[in-house]
């Protein structure tokens, strides 16, 4: 008797337990929401849950039979937490695809920008211009702005009474102090600190008395450059320059070069390089003549290099300079310099 | 310099067309900068023969002729009433072309048919003083026989190009067609003749007529002298006033335009004066006296000082030497007797007189370069001999020719080797020799050494010898070889890579660079608020400025930065944020008598959707970047006169003050033109460079948690934040990790002068997990030193 009744207590549990597994797993087939989803989870497996109930029931139980029972009851809840886990994860994945729709935003819309700044244009061109130098192997130097007569002057053999001390040209102070017309005193300066081998490029404001226009300011930038060693010869003063040229102009420019005359060089020339606007051909940038003047440059004066306490027998070197508002004019097609110290951002933002 | 080319080939063979021509000019050292084919509007005008002048049927003031042009008889309809049967005249053909881009067609004038247009001197380009024979109104009429159909164009000396050249300031010889013909005999290695100079006197003795003395021997080291008698003025032949036209002279006389042509055509600048109005008959060069005045040929009277050298009769002054004649001595119609004068002049002396009188003439210019004093003799005897030949006078005999110093050529040794290790070029002697020699340099081989004529002075040594070798041979055939001397690094130095740094972060963060000049106004001062006894005010100023908004050199950088902001609001840019990188002056004795100091600033300026506390949130980035922030710090600061009393924070480092931040009073806004609030940094750059540290050492990631604590207070409302973080910083010890203000808060709740003020403060130990007690420990420190500065806890 007792054995039947246990017998069918078995029974009746194992019964439950499968009508359990059926009817929750009904449910989760049928469900169609997370929330409705913990519901069903609390239901059957919660601490009231209708799973719990019938193990709660197992005490009934004789020792004997609640091994398989427990066995059974674990494998229905791990078949409801499974399936749980598994509609969870569809109705996630489902709840997302909605979620997903539902935020198309308009990508054409402008972005949230941050503005970078930069360099004015003209120290654009000074830049890229001082990358060049410095591969090759050249220091920046710099110098004082306001100069005495000897460095401006003297020392660069443009003597007392020269044309080039024109007061027209020259800002003066007093008659012993000027504002540098060139940047060439720093090379004087470099070569009376150093010995060689000099490799320097030398930029810089420098100051000339021309009126404001759109062409000519009293105030405009140079860069020098200057090389002293041993066996230093025109034909590398050409190598060099053309290297420059063609690094800052690309590599279809052709350069020529010109003689010319410097108090501070000899021999001197100007460098041309083909128009960069018509090729060569010859327009109106170049004024029908196909090339471009870009710089000065010459084998330094022996004077100046005894002057600045190198020997002239034993040392040669070359020196170049150029103006940068002019060349900054031309790889941005700039018009009228005045723009370049009005500082309007809407011209500065353009570079 | 502009030269005519038949001028040019009367000294030298041109075998090349004009664009080869140019080019190697160019490419040898004699800049061509253009060059003008002259008459190139002119087209299809020929000589043309009046065979009948017959009445216009329907109009009184018109003729009908027929004019002969070679080919064909035309038919041609004429307003001119000087015009008679036999004439020869300048015909303009249909389709011809005219200057003014005039273009001619057959037509029908008043019903009868025109073939083309006879031409007045004016429709051919020219005018009267340029054709003196052409009448008033009418058309031009040859003074002789042409071949009928002949083009024009040679007639009036327009079948010619003009070359302009850029002459380098070391060669003044070149400012002459004898110069340029011998630079076009070297460069094309072609002979060059000198002009045949012969003079055909007429007896007599020119010392009967005048001496010379000269004073001052530095300033005049040669002066020559020839008088001609028996002077005819009149128009100079119809060649020579073509060619002053070339060059771009306009004829005046036969005198005047023979020191022209002279001029133009040896280098030497000469001067005629009427013999007979100097009252004593002697020329005496000396210094003017002073307050002497005298009046110039223009009509000008001129004040002179003692530096300037004057043509005197020994008493009253008759020209100011090298620069121009005077009013008195002037060659007028009615003179009889002249005396060239051809002299040589110091040339920076005439190049000073010349500018203090304001006065640039053909000749001072000439004389301002330094001129060959050996070619005064044969421009003195050219230009006698062109009145010969132009039946202008008589030539007296005999030269009066004052020349203390004579200068002569120089000889100097000449090195192959070093003149081929200068250009990097292997060159033989030969080569070089002939080089030489084509520019009349003379070559002595066995003693190596090379004689170099007197016009060239700036021939000194081997690298002027490169020079010359160098551009005969052509720089381009020259090869191109990159140095192999000592390698060097090229790199920026410590402190140009800071300054680049500054740069970029300041850019990172939204700022354009701007450029500003280095002279401004005296009055910038006052329109900055600036104190009158300010040491800003201490300014080198520029003796002769461009004016006087040009005229001292900046010892403040905020002018140019308010200025830019100002041209940007007025501009009605929304905003601006903008930076420069540039030098202030600062002397350090007036007058300057030692170089003064330049120092890099920083300038930062901005307006727009920001504040104070943006502009200090750039300086600190930058201050992170640079490794410098632990050791900055920002105090209040009222006395900067140009800045808001209550919005500017001086900038230091140990108590040494590199800069400050703040807004712009509003005031000194006001005076900009700027309505809007405007902020502004300046920091010293060497300060920046002193101080920052590119150094960074790796620090261990944490490996215990943190504990963050938050805290609020009431403070006064003038307590800055930094006394707070004092107090945190200091009580904190070595388990305060960071803390950070997240909300000051004023108004509702909030006592009357008072703000609240909230810290989230993080502690961690490096070695170990923070126990609570620890924890709590820190805080209480804190916290017991924040109530010592009277500030209520919040809970």
């Amino acid at each position: 008797m007792c054995e039947f009744i246990i017998e069918k207590g078995v029974f009746i549990v194992k019964e439950n337990l499968q009508a359990i597994r059926e009817k929750a797993m009904d449910l989760l087939n049928n469900v169609k929401e997370l929330k409705r989803l913990d519901e069903i989870r609390v239901e059957f497996l919660g601490k009231k849950g209708e799973l719990t109930k019938v193990l709660r029931g197992m005490k009934n139980l004789s020792p004997e039979e609640r091994p398989a029972i427990g066995q059974l009851a674990n494998n229905i809840r791990e078949a409801i937490e499974e399936k749980i886990e598994e509609v969870k994860n569809e109705l996630m994945k489902k709840e997302q695809e909605e979620r997903l729709k539902s935020e198309v935003i308009d990508v054409t819309m402008p972005g949230k920008k941050r503005r970078l700044g930069h360099r004015h244009p003209m120290n654009l061109v000074v830049d890229e211009i001082k990358e060049i130098f410095l591969g090759m192997g050249y220091k920046i130097a710099e110098g004082p702005e306001i100069e005495t007569e000897y460095y401006n002057f003297e020392a660069l053999n443009i003597p007392k009474e020269h044309p080039a001390r024109d007061e027209q040209d020259t800002f003066y102070i007093n008659e012993n102090f000027m504002l540098r017309t060139a940047t060439s005193p720093i090379q004087v300066r470099v070569m009376e600190k150093e010995k060689p081998p000099i490799r320097i490029i030398c930029p810089g404001k420098v100051y000339r008395s021309d009126e404001v226009d759109a062409t000519h300011s009293p105030v405009f930038h140079q860069l020098e450059g200057l090389v002293v060693d041993k066996n230093i010869t025109f034909a590398d003063l050409k190598g060099a320059l053309e290297v420059f040229a063609k690094e800052l102009f690309g590599d279809k420019v052709k350069v020529r070069f010109r003689p010319h005359f410097f108090p501070f060089t000899e021999p001197s020339a100007e460098m041309d390089i083909s128009c960069v606007a018509c090729g060569g051909k010859g327009c109106n940038i170049c004024k029908g003549s196909g090339w471009i003047e870009i710089l000065g440059c010459g084998m330094v004066h022996p004077k100046v290099l005894k002057m600045a306490g190198i020997d002239p027998d034993i040392y040669t070197g070359f020196a170049f300079g150029m103006g940068l508002e002019r060349l900054a004019m031309s790889k941005y097609g700039v018009k009228d310099l005045r723009l370049f110290v009005e500082n309007d951002v809407r011209f500065l933002e353009q570079f | 310099m502009n030269i005519p080319m038949s001028w040019l080939k009367d000294y030298v063979p041109i075998r090349c067309d004009i664009e080869t021509f140019v080019d190697r000019m160019t490419m040898s050292g004699s800049k061509v900068e253009t060059y003008e084919e002259l008459g190139k509007e002119i087209n299809k005008v020929v000589v043309g023969k009046i065979l009948s002048i017959e009445k216009h049927p329907n109009a009184d003031k018109l003729v009908i002729t027929k004019v002969d042009v070679g080919e064909e008889v035309l038919q041609i309809v004429t307003g001119a009433n000087n015009i008679s049967e036999g004439d020869y005249v300048p015909v303009a053909l249909n389709g011809s072309t005219l200057p003014g881009g005039i273009k001619i067609k057959t037509g029908k004038l008043r019903g009868i048919e025109s073939q083309g247009m006879m031409c007045s001197i004016e429709e051919l380009g020219f005018d009267r003083t340029d054709y003196p024979e052409a009448p008033e109104h009418g058309i031009y009429i040859f003074q002789q026989e042409y071949p009928l159909g002949k083009d024009v164009k040679e007639i009036f000396g327009l079948n010619d190009i003009v070359v302009e050249y850029e002459i380098t300031s070391n060669r003044p010889d070149c400012f002459s067609v004898v110069g340029i013909a011998r630079e076009v005999a070297a460069t094309f290695n072609e002979p060059f003749g000198y002009p045949e100079i012969f003079v055909d006197e007429k007896g007599g003795n020119v010392s009967d007529y005048i001496s010379v003395e000269i004073e001052n021997k530095e300033l005049c080291p040669r002066y020559a002298a020839r008088v001609i008698k028996n002077v005819k003025i009149e128009p100079s032949p119809k060649w020579m006033r073509q060619r002053l036209l070339a060059a771009g002279i306009r004829p005046i006389n036969n005198i005047v335009d023979i020191t022209n042509y002279v001029m133009l055509e040896m280098g030497q600048p000469m001067h005629a004066f009427d013999l007979s109005k100097l009252e004593k008959k002697k020329i005496v060069v000396r210094n003017a006296k002073p307050g002497e005045k005298t009046m110039t040929l223009d009509g000008e009277e001129r004040n002179l000082d003692e530096s300037m050298l004057l043509i005197t009769d020994g008493e009253k002054p008759l020209a100011i030497a090298g620069v121009m004649g005077g009013e008195e001595t002037k060659v007028t119609e009615e003179t009889n007797t002249i005396l060239f004068e051809s002299a040589n002049f110091n040339g920076a002396n005439i190049r000073v007189t010349a500018k203090k009188l304001g006065l640039r003439t053909d000749a001072s210019v000439k004389y301002s370069k330094g001129l060959d004093p050996n070619i005064v003799i044969d421009a003195l005897n050219r230009a006698a001999q062109l009145v010969v030949e132009l039946g202008a006078g008589e030539v007296v005999s005999g030269i009066v020719d004052v020349y203390p110093n004579k200068r002569e050529p120089k000889t100097i040794s000449y090195s192959i080797e070093k003149i081929n290790a200068l250009l990097g070029t292997s060159l033989s002697e030969d080569e070089i020799i002939d080089y030489l020699t084509r520019l009349e340099f003379k070559v002595n081989k066995e003693a190596k050494t090379v004689t170099i004529p007197t016009f060239r002075p700036d021939i000194e040594g081997n690298a002027d010898l490169a020079e010359e070798v160098a551009r005969l041979y052509g720089y381009d055939k020259i090869e191109t070889t990159l140095e192999t001397g000592t390698p060097t690094v090229g790199k920026r130095s410590y402190s140009q890579n800071i300054e680049y740094i500054i740069k970029d972060t300041i850019e990172a963060q939204g700022f354009y660079e701007i450029m500003n000049y280095s002279f401004e106004s005296p009055k910038v001062f006052d329109k900055l608020n600036i104190k009158e006894d300010s040491d800003l005010r201490k300014v080198i100023t520029i003796s002769n400025p461009l004016g006087e908004d040009f005229s001292i050199m900046r010892t403040q950088t905020l002018n140019g930065m308010l200025t830019s902001l100002s041209t940007n609001y007025n501009r009605r840019n929304e905003e601006a944020f903008l930076y420069e990188l540039g030098k202030v002056y600062i002397p350090k004795e007036l007058p300057l008598k030692e170089l003064p100091e330049e120092i890099n600033k920083l300038t930062i300026g901005m307006y727009g959707k920001v504040d104070f506390y943006d502009l200090k949130g750039v300086v600190e980035v930058l201050f992170e970047k640079l490794g410098m922030d632990s050791k900055v710090e920002y105090d209040l600061k009222q006395d900067l006169t140009w800045m808001h009393p209550g919005r500017t924070a001086i900038i230091s480092i140990n108590k040494k003050e590199i800069g400050y931040i703040g807004e712009v009073h509003p005031d000194v806004a006001k005076n900009y033109e700027i309505d809007t609030r405007v902020y502004i940094g300046v920091i010293d750059v060497p300060s920046i460079i002193e101080y920052a540290n590119l150094e960074r050492e790796y620090k261990p990631l944490p490996k215990y948690p943190a504990v963050t604590r938050d805290i609020a207070m009431l403070v006064e409302d003038t307590m800055p934040v930094k006394d707070i973080e004092k107090i945190i910083k200091q009580r904190g010890g070595k388990v305060l990790e960071s803390y950070k203000l997240f909300d000051v808060y004023k108004g509702k709740q909030i006592e009357e002068g008072y703000k609240s003020v909230a810290y989230s403060i993080t502690f961690r130990a490096s070695d170990r997990t923070l126990t609570e007690e620890e924890v709590n420990k820190t805080m209480k420190k804190i916290l017991n030193g924040l109530e010592g500065l009277g500030a209520k806890l919040r809970s």
